[in-house]
């Protein structure tokens, strides 16, 4: 893949099923254009990992993935054409921000996004994990008793995680997951993810810690100022 | 009701019970406009029931946007709302449990405040009391109701503070109107107040339908 060119970046085996597609997809916040014209395949069972500087666009190219955002040119879809915001309770999104309520403690957070997801309507995939299982694959006490204020950065983190996990999306976006995060609990978070990914599911990483993702990471995508600067196989160990 | 909904009422009661900002503040600046206005106006007999609807009005009305302005607060402060935007729930459940929960919060406030009002400003009720229990009710769901969907709408804006009290007030005259002018018969026992009640009731009735119709627009927008 040339980092000039705006061709599809996709990797040798595109032939494969595809769990999310980007087509020369740019997206402008007024005049400033966080991505430019970026195409990208993401194949179910890989997990890719997004480096760049700061304002390359990594979490802009997250959000559009996730249906939070969409782009201002080029077309995105999932699992096979879907627009993302009408597939979003198929995908987890975990962003810089933990995404919960300070006040509430970790179970009720959980279980609050729980009921969400499984809101008692027909046609609504029920969540695989309950928010008890979820906190504890990501090695938390669910008995904790403390509200989620009372929390370390690294716990909160954790936390999040968790609730991303609550639906088991098939396609995971997490938004710099290693950040503030000591070495163990890094670790913990990659077997984790490793054995996410052998579930046939998506994940998309953003880090500027490369190296903590570099054992599941199957590929690196690199934006530089918005566009793909690389797009290269990873060596996975796990 | 919805499980969303009542999933979205719960976390909110829960949360308010345990930080009580919202009621504390509405409270006491209640408190304090009724005060300041019964020291500015020193009201009795009937000069007193003449203001005093609009002086409850006006009390509740402020108290509530102390509230609103931080509607979304917790939302916003750690992105939570990305989160709820990304459940596969409708958006105007959301909406309507803040509207909910906001209007106890202002209708506990009432409650606590009406007792100050019969004694700071001498009233005597001439009029039939019960019909500020519909009055009441129904002029703080106009406020409430139009404010959340407009905390909303200016969540993403830099001086939404201000931005919610341009847009809600001007919006909220004509609820702002039959609830004084409703209140002000009842407690003068001049005029018929039922007039004002279905004029109260029919802007609730268009401004939440629209809201609810709207709010997954506001709700999802970038």
């Amino acid at each position: 893949m040339n980092a000039s060119t705006s061709e599809a970046a996709t990797s040798p085996t595109s032939v494969r099923p595809v769990s999310a597609s980007l087509d020369k997809v740019s997206k402008l916040f007024g005049s400033f254009a966080a991505l430019r014209q970026v195409s990208v395949d993401l194949e179910p069972g890989r997990c890719y990992v997004l480096i760049g500087e700061n304002g390359a666009g990594k979490s802009t190219l997250l959000r559009i993935l996730a249906g939070l955002l969409r782009p201002s040119f080029g077309a995105v879809n999932v699992f096979g054409g879907l627009d993302p915001h009408d597939a979003r309770d198929r995908i987890g999104y975990m962003s810089h921000d933990p995404m919960l309520y300070d006040e509430l403690t970790a179970e009720e957070n959980l279980r609050y996004f729980a009921s969400l997801y499984n809101p008692g309507r027909a046609g609504l995939k029920r969540p695989s994990l309950t928010p008890a299982e979820a906190l504890r694959q990501v090695g938390l006490d669910p008995e904790l008793t403390r509200t989620l204020g009372q929390y370390s950065q690294g716990m909160r983190q954790r936390t999040s995680l968790a609730r991303v996990l609550l639906p088991v999306p098939e396609l995971l976006l997490l938004d710099e997951p290693f950040s503030n995060m000591d070495v163990e609990s890094v670790s913990q978070m990659v077997q984790l993810l490793a054995g996410f990914r052998q579930g046939n599911r998506t994940i998309v990483i953003t880090t500027h810690q490369r190296e903590h993702a570099a054992p599941i990471a199957d590929w690196v995508l690199a934006l530089r100022a918005g566009r793909v600067a690389s797009f290269e196989p990873g060596n996975p160990s796990l | 009701m919805p499980r969303a909904l009542w999933t979205h009422l719960v976390k909110d009661l829960r949360i308010e019970l345990r930080s009580l900002d919202a009621f504390v503040s509405m409270l006491f600046f209640s408190l304090l406009v009724v005060v300041l206005f019964s020291i500015a106006f020193d009201p009795h007999g009937d000069f007193s029931r003449d203001i005093a609807g609009g002086v409850l009005s006006v009390a509740t009305m402020f108290a509530s946007v102390s509230a609103l302005n931080q509607a979304w607060a917790r939302e916003i402060r750690h992105n939570v709302i990305d989160a709820q935007r990304m459940a596969p729930t409708p958006g105007a459940e959301l909406y309507l449990a803040k509207v909910i929960a906001n209007f106890l919060f202002v209708t506990v406030v009432q409650v606590i405040l009406a007792p100050f009002f019969l004694i700071f400003y001498n009233l005597h009720i001439e009029g039939q009391a019960w019909l500020l229990a519909i009055v009441l009710p129904l002029g703080t769901w106009a406020l409430v109701g139009n404010g959340i969907f407009f905390a909303a709408l200016s969540i993403r804006t830099r001086n939404r503070e201000l931005l919610l009290s341009l847009i809600l007030f001007p919006i909220f005259i004509p609820a702002l109107l039959a609830m004084v002018r409703a209140t002000t018969s009842i407690l003068t026992g001049d005029g018929d107040p039922t007039l004002w009640i279905k004029l109260l009731l029919g802007y609730d009735i268009i401004f939440t339908t629209v809201s609810l119709l709207l709010f997954d627009v506001v709700f999802h927008a970038e």
